[in-house]
């Protein structure tokens, strides 16, 4: 069972300087499932997520304590590669952020950095990361032009692209369809349902339907608590918390 | 309710005023420019006057070609932009991107103060204490020369240079930044592919406008470069730059003379160059202005 759980937070803590953002999470992620972290504004979502492939390590002045293991390994640990970890676990933001490059070039950025040479193998894993994100019939033959000229949704399978590109084991998703249409949320939606046969998907969303749409586990998060954690369907039927109970229905004050 | 009406036209009159006094001014100095200097090109051809080598205002007969003081300006200008760009746009990643909040805190006002020195100073300092070193480490004739004033005129657009891109750089979109370490890039690979590319229409406006300031800088080139009217052969040949031929000779052309004629139809090529620079700087602006998250 051990080796099932692809990452492990045992009672994380999470500083921005003095203030307590997060407080005593416990949570498992398992492969091949899509968790959902829901939960009011500012409750620590984004946090907790942004923990996970050491991007908070960019804010000045954070302290973590407690343990998040990725298979096993410590991503704190001493001896951790940050860039090593980061290239394990990709990550799609709120608001699409492609490069101001070509469409070819956003997404074959990851393999670059990465020493990726050779034309030929980049031209292919373009091709399949495109495929995967839905996107490759939509840009096939402008791949050569900015990406900056794509519409919102399209931007953001871009970034997902961009993200698969580099083959990472876990995907991070923090309000990945917040900034889009209902037609281009439900494009996003459905390649969850795809990429989580291959991933393990981590996803942020406000949205408590899309919660029940795409994922299999459902977190809910208040005021930098874990306060349950369980089958989506179950959680959404019999929450054990009265909290939770009052989010999903909202009734939150 | 007329009342107010009248005001509000008043004020918006009162502004516009205002506003036309600097265009007018402007006008007004061009006009002046270009009527003391045009008078010249019935005596020399523009053609003999652009390409002629010889500068001998005062000779009997006079000689009033300036292409070596179009070649002085040229070449210390492209001089002091080979030390000023590398020098200017380290200087500013490293305060946008790498400095620690106190290390920059630091350097910032720093190199805003070498902005602030007043070109005579740093001519001074170019006169007695970088000339007899060259002098003295390069067993030369003399140390006035091209690579003096390329040296000084790069500390005066250092400061341009690094202020100008430092505030591209710093205000390339963090979610750009973000993106690209997301994806395993290290800092260094992030500020080379992402963050230098996304502010480089910043950094190109900054580096043309170093330039400019470089090329329409006097003081220190009339101070240091040397003075020879000479198509400079090498690095320690003394030169003189347009502006340097200008400020050292106004006073002693007789008003309205060939001689006036000549300097202030140097002042226009002068202008020409520097309104050259200008007008790239704005077009590389204006042409990549769009940088960072798209909009929706
Ligand atoms: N960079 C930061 N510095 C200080 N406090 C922050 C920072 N980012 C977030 N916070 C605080 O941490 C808490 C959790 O924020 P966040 O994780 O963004 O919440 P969520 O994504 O659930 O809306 C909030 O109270 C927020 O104000
Ligand atoms: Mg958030």
């Amino acid at each position: 069972m051990k080796e099932q759980i692809k990452i492990r937070a045992k009672n994380l803590n999470f500083y921005y300087t003095d203030f307590l953002a997060l407080s005593e999470v416990s949570l498992d992620f398992f492969p091949h499932q899509a968790t959902a972290l829901i939960g009011p504004s500012g409750c620590g979502k984004s946090t907790f997520l942004r923990c996970i492939n050491r991007m908070n390590d960019l804010i000045p002045g954070v302290r973590v304590e407690g343990s998040l293991c990725l298979d096993g390994q410590d991503i704190y640990g001493p001896k951790v590669d940050v860039v090593e970890i980061r290239r394990r676990v990709g990550m799609v933001f709120q608001k699409p952020n492609p490069f101001p490059k070509t469409i070819f070039e956003n997404v074959a950025y990851g393999l670059r950095v990465n020493g990726g040479r050779d034309r030929e193998a980049l031209s292919r894993r373009v091709e399949e990361s495109l495929r995967l994100s839905a996107l490759w019939d939509e840009v096939k033959d402008r791949l050569d032009q900015s990406a900056l000229g794509l519409s919102g949704g399209q931007q953001q399978r871009l970034c997902i692209a961009r993200a698969l590109a580099v083959r990472p084991e876990v995907l991070l998703m923090d309000e990945p369809a917040s900034a889009l249409d209902p037609i281009a949320t439900q494009k996003i939606e459905e390649l969850i349902h795809e990429l989580k046969k291959r991933f393990t998907i981590i996803i942020v969303t406000h949205s408590m339907q899309q919660a029940a749409r795409v994922s299999d586990r459902t977190a809910f998060f208040y005021m930098g608590r874990l306060i349950e954690v369980g089958n989506t369907e179950t959680i959404f039927t019999y929450p054990r918390h009265k909290q939770t109970e009052d989010y999903i229905t909202g009734r939150f004050g | 309710m007329n009342k107010r009406f009248l005001k509000e036209k008043l004020i918006r009159a009162g502004f516009f005023v205002t506003a036309l006094v600097s265009v007018l001014v402007l006008g007004m100095i061009m006009v002046f420019l270009f009527s003391q200097g045009l008078p010249i090109f019935d005596q020399v051809s523009v053609g003999r006057f652009i390409f002629g080598t010889q500068w001998y205002p005062t000779a009997e007969p006079p000689d009033f070609g300036i292409l070596p003081l179009i070649a002085a300006s040229v070449a210390v200008t492209a001089v002091s932009s080979l030390i000023a760009i590398p020098l200017g746009v380290t200087t500013a990643v490293y305060l946008a991107e790498i400095a620690s909040p106190r290390m920059r805190g630091f350097f910032k006002p720093v190199v805003e103060m070498l902005a602030a020195l007043p070109s005579v100073v740093i001519g001074f300092f170019g006169m007695v204490v970088f000339a007899p070193f060259l002098l003295e480490q390069l067993d030369l004739l003399t140390g006035l020369n091209l690579l003096n004033a390329s040296i000084m005129l790069a500390f005066m657009s250092v400061p341009t240079i690094c202020s100008i891109s430092e505030d591209a750089i710093y205000s390339v979109p963090a979610e750009l930044k973000e993106a690209s370490l997301a994806l395993g890039a290290t800092h260094w690979q992030t500020i080379y592919r992402v963050i230098v590319p996304a502010a480089l229409s910043g950094i190109s406006t900054a580096v043309i406008l170093g330039m400019s300031r470089a090329m329409g800088e006097t003081m220190v080139v009339l101070m240091v470069a040397g003075g020879a009217s000479l198509i400079p052969g090498s690095l320690f040949d003394p030169v003189r730059p347009m502006p340097a031929s200008i400020a050292a000779e106004m006073a002693e052309a007789p008003f309205h003379s060939e001689h006036y004629y000549a300097l202030f139809a140097i002042g226009v090529v002068l202008f020409l160059f520097t309104f050259l620079f200008n007008i790239c700087a704005d077009y590389i602006a204006g042409r990549h202005k769009q940088v960072g998250a798209a909009t929706l």
